[in-house]
């Protein structure tokens, strides 16, 4: 997923914290009153994301409707009679004035309606509904994998070379972690269609059919945000463990799982998980390039068809499926943020 | 000035590779397209997809035209691409920063939403907008890339911006009637300068990757143009029968993405200043001796429950190692409550923590002798001392709101690791109860449920201290156990500190700086100067007047009872030398009003002076000349 995401991921935004989160951040009344100032929060972040719905609905119907000139024409081709390309109009509804056609289209998304193909005339739910669960089963499973590899890693990491310890290790984990974010997943999935398809066909690398077809497209999407998040864990790690409170964990002579697991894992938590909701929305559009090359029939590969067809009324969907998709990832993981957050404010911020 | 630091920029091996990469990207992105641009664009029907041979070193695609030749002619489109979108983003980012300075605060917060919702698009999705608007191409990619990254240029700007504002020398600039242009070309852009380059480098890279992916779907560079993604996009169907079309863009990416991850790397290395103790560290510690033996050194000490003789602990930085503490040697007896006192600096804080092995794993600790009831502390491993020390040793530390973990309920942290593990958990609850309630906080029952951040600091200070009495410890080391708390549950802590050594035998060292707080405590004082120890005393000689000026000093900057409230209290005049400063004779003879030559030069060692005191002084004074507060 570096490809997608990389940018953000390399540049942690320079205030993310609770003011511009909206977090419950005032630690007095967050200690007076919890409940009420969850439920505000909540209520608050919910109405932010309504509203952000309601923009990106908004800009895919303008967009749509100033498609480079007129989207049926776009589609149909420069060689289409006058009357096909009238008839089309009509049934899409594109010869009513605009504000109708607004109302018409939001009306239509109330109801999941995500407007119809300009090419076949099929309703875009059609093409969402038996691909999305393919693709977002290729996501949740990248980001799974992806946190269960990179913080483990970047922990143990930061455990070892801790203190300006084992410069060797740290070089070497640095250039490792460098090399595979240069290696966007489309390359990696590329060079593993390569490796297992020609040189060792042990596992599938096009389709969907069996439960291992997964593997390669999982390792393709997780591999590039593992480098990065194992980073940030790292970082994370380093600074959780410079922190007093390990000291006096380790004043209690505890065993060392106890000393990282119980004391230090904790305390990266919100670090990653922010990370991994960032990676989560990067991962759900990444599975576009991944599904490219494994020949998955997901959304992306309907979407990148649509693309090539200039049938845009899909792609708009398509693009609505997934930034909707991105957006309640953002909801989600602030509120879950929000929720850990609840015990730590006073201490941490 | 940061400027000059990317100046003084030296050869690391890293350094040279990205030099090398960036500067060979954008050499090939100049003359790649001239030299080798027909040879890419010209197919060739006779050699249609052959493989590696002499004559096309990559071999040649599905038209038959040289691999190679396509890879180094399509340099110049994807570095272009990509630095275009990255300077787009730079110019909105700083359009879209620079907004709220002039539109007030209600629009700063509204803006600070959506660039949080717009950073959480990536690029693909972007993209599908724009290629809906403008239809598939290199542009339309370019400007969904631009658009993608100015969030992060936009915040980036916008929190520099903020920070330089308000800083010291912009407000003197504005005092002296720098003109505005000057303060931009002058003081904003040099600051704000060097973090937007290493932001623009490393997004450069990240733009490179980015705008090949979209290549690669069909929704960046169209044919015949060609840039590496779509050159990967156009070898995938392919793949099977003429897999070497793919490894030489590739490669081009990889290598391009490397070179700008580690040009950002190096930059961002450089502007952080790259001093780091770490490369201290690797020159061995310096094996200076130790200390003389002290005064009763080797004797008959099994009565003894903690004997440390010639402390040196040694910590290393970027300049060299630090010494903070130089020749410490005390004794703690069961029962008995041990005070050691100093200004900070001291080193009476890290004599405590060397004792009980919490110092960094960096620093180099040091003595003849570190016994601990008969056990050679020194000569255990990590895992000997968890197993055979455990928690007899416990600490109580300082700061109550750093030294609580603030993700673990307070219940986990008082009842986990005690030495019964596999024992009934609500005893240890039970435990827990009674000894927060002892300590006087309301609803321990309640407490044991809460996070730290629930409770108060004063709260918290106890709830370490009752910590370190749950293990049943006996030596309990304390570093400022009091600092944070009020005068009445100071107090009390004190009190119940004080029954706890004395009901079961159990001995605590007490660090503080707070000379007045150990008297009421303590049974001796060891007093620190410099790392190393200057006086140690029992509380009454103490109070009949110590012999060591710098202990006189300290009683003197107490509160009485008659001490009259305005009236300023004695500060001792002058600051403790540097643990890393050499020092021939006393150190404290640069604030010694008694100092002669002879304290310049030799070092006074401890010797015995009255029955219960030894003290370092050449010119110590004798008890009850003097009485504190009326001194001088
Ligand atoms: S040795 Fe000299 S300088 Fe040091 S404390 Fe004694 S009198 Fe002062």
């Amino acid at each position: 997923m570096s490809v997608v995401q990389h940018w953000h991921r390399e540049t942690p935004s320079p205030q993310h914290g609770a003011a511009e989160t909206g977090r419950p951040e005032a630690t007095g009344t967050s200690r007076r009153r919890p409940a009420a100032v969850w439920w505000r929060f909540v209520l608050r972040r919910a109405g932010r994301t309504l509203g952000s719905l309601f923009v990106i609905v908004s800009v895919a119907f303008v967009v749509v409707r100033l498609s480079a000139g007129d989207p049926v024409r776009q589609a149909l081709g420069p060689t289409a009679p006058p009357s096909l390309i009238a008839e089309r109009r009509a049934q899409l509804g594109l010869d009513l004035p605009l504000w109708r056609q607004y109302a018409d289209y939001l009306g239509g998304l109330l109801h999941g309606d995500l407007g119809t193909s300009i090419l076949t005339g099929q309703p875009v739910t059609d093409v969402v509904e038996g691909r999305l669960p393919k693709s977002l089963a290729l996501a949740a499973l990248a980001v799974l994998v992806t946190l269960l590899i990179a913080v483990p890693v970047g922990l143990t990491t930061a455990v070892l070379t801790r203190e300006g310890r084992r410069r060797g290790l740290e070089l070497g984990f640095n250039g490792a972690t460098g090399l595979t974010t240069a290696v966007p997943e489309f390359l990696l999935g590329t060079g593993l269609v390569i490796a297992f398809g020609i040189w060792w066909p042990v596992l599938p690398v096009a389709g969907s059919d069996s439960t291992a077809s997964y593997v390669l497209p999982v390792l393709a999407l997780a591999a590039p945000s593992s480098a990065v998040i194992a980073r940030v864990a790292r970082v994370e790690g380093l600074k959780v463990l410079g922190r007093d409170y390990m000291r006096t964990a380790r004043s209690k002579r505890l065993p060392t799982a106890t000393l990282y697991l119980r004391h230090a894992l904790p305390n990266m938590l919100t670090a990653v998980l922010t990370l991994a909701g960032t990676t989560a929305a990067g991962m759900v559009a990444a599975t576009a390039l991944v599904e490219q090359v494994f020949n998955w029939p997901g959304l992306g590969y309907a979407l990148i068809q649509a693309i090539s067809g200039r049938d845009y009324n899909i792609v708009g969907g398509i693009a609505l499926v997934y930034a909707t998709l991105i957006i309640l990832i953002n909801l989600f993981v602030d509120v879950l943020l929000a929720l850990l957050d609840r015990r730590t404010t006073l201490l941490e911020r | 000035m940061p400027k000059t630091r990317l100046g003084a920029a030296g050869a690391t091996p890293t350094r040279l590779l990205a030099t090398v990469l960036v500067v060979a990207l954008v050499v090939l992105a100049v003359i790649g397209p001239w030299i080798w641009g027909d040879q890419a664009r010209v197919p060739d029907p006779a050699h249609l997809a052959q493989a590696p041979s002499g004559a096309h070193l990559l071999g040649t695609d599905n038209l038959g035209r040289d691999v190679l030749a396509r890879v180094l002619t399509a340099t110049r489109r994807s570095l272009v691409m990509a630095v275009g979108a990255t300077a787009l983003a730079v110019v909105l980012g700083a359009l879209v920063g620079a907004l709220p300075v002039v539109l007030g605060r209600r629009v700063q917060r509204v803006l600070a939403s959506v660039l949080t919702t717009w950073m959480a698009f990536p690029v693909l999705l972007v993209a599908l907008f724009t290629t809906i608007l403008l239809g598939p191409g290199a542009t339309t990619a370019v400007i969904a890339m631009g658009l993608t990254m100015t969030p992060v240029f936009g915040r980036l700007m916008q929190t520099l911006t903020a920070g330089i504002e308000s800083s010291d020398y912009l407000v003197a600039a504005r005092m002296l009637g720098i003109s505005r242009r000057r303060q931009f070309t002058r003081y904003v852009l040099p600051n704000i300068a060097e973090p937007v380059l290493v932001y623009i480098t490393l997004n450069i890279g990240g733009a490179l990757l980015a705008l090949s992916s979209l290549s690669f779907l069909g929704l960046g560079v169209q044919a015949p143009d060609f840039d590496w993604g779509r050159m990967l996009g156009d070898a995938l169907p392919a793949v099977y029968t003429s897999p070497w079309t793919t490894v030489a863009p590739g490669a081009a990416i990889v290598v391009a993405g490397i070179a700008f991850g580690l040009a950002g790397e190096v930059l961002a290395g450089i502007a952080r200043g790259q001093d780091s103790p770490v490369r201290a560290a690797r020159t061995p510690a310096p094996a200076a001796a130790l200390g003389t033996p002290p005064p009763g050194a080797g004797e008959h000490t099994t009565a003894a429950l903690l004997t440390v003789e010639n402390l040196r602990v040694e910590f290393p930085t970027a300049g060299g190692w630090t010494t903070p503490v130089r020749d410490v040697s005390l004794r703690l007896h069961p029962g008995e409550i041990v005070g050691v006192v100093g200004e900070s600096g001291s080193g009476k804080s890290v004599t405590a923590m060397a004792i009980a092995r919490l110092t960094s794993s960096t620093g180099s600790v040091r003595s003849r002798r570190l016994d601990f009831d008969g056990t050679d502390l020194a000569a255990l491993s990590d895992s000997e001392l968890r197993e055979r020390i455990g928690r007899r040793i416990a600490v109580v530390f300082q700061d109550p709101s750093t030294f609580l973990n603030p993700a673990l309920r307070i219940g986990t942290q008082l009842t986990e690791g005690l030495p019964d593990h596999g024992g009934a958990p609500a005893g240890a609850r039970n435990k827990a109860v009674q000894l927060l309630d002892r300590l006087r906080i309301t609803r321990p029952e309640t407490r044991l449920g809460q996070y730290p951040n629930e409770l108060s600091g004063g709260m918290r200070q106890r709830v370490l201290i009752a910590m370190a009495q749950m293990a049943e410890a006996d030596l309990i080391i304390a570093d400022e156990p009091t600092t944070a708390l009020d005068m009445t549950v100071q107090h009390h802590v004190l009190r119940t500190l004080h029954e706890r050594c004395h009901e079961d035998g159990s001995a605590a060292l007490v660090v503080s700086h707070d000379i007045g707080v150990l008297t009421s405590l303590c049974s001796r004082i060891v007093v620190m100067y410099a790392g190393r120890v200057v006086e140690e005393l029992s509380v009454d000689a103490l109070l009949d007047g110590p012999a060591h000026p710098y202990t006189r000093a300290l009683l003197a900057s107490l509160p009485t009872l008659d001490t009259e409230v305005e009236k300023p209290l004695d500060t001792i005049p002058g600051h403790p030398p540097h643990p890393d400063e050499p020092i021939a004779g006393c150190a404290y003879a640069a604030r010694c009003t008694r100092a002669e030559d002879r304290c310049r030069t030799d070092l006074p060692t401890l010797t015995p002076g009255t029955a219960d005191a030894t003290v370092a002084c050449w010119f110590p004074l004798t008890p009850r000349t003097v009485t504190p507060r009326s001194a001088t």
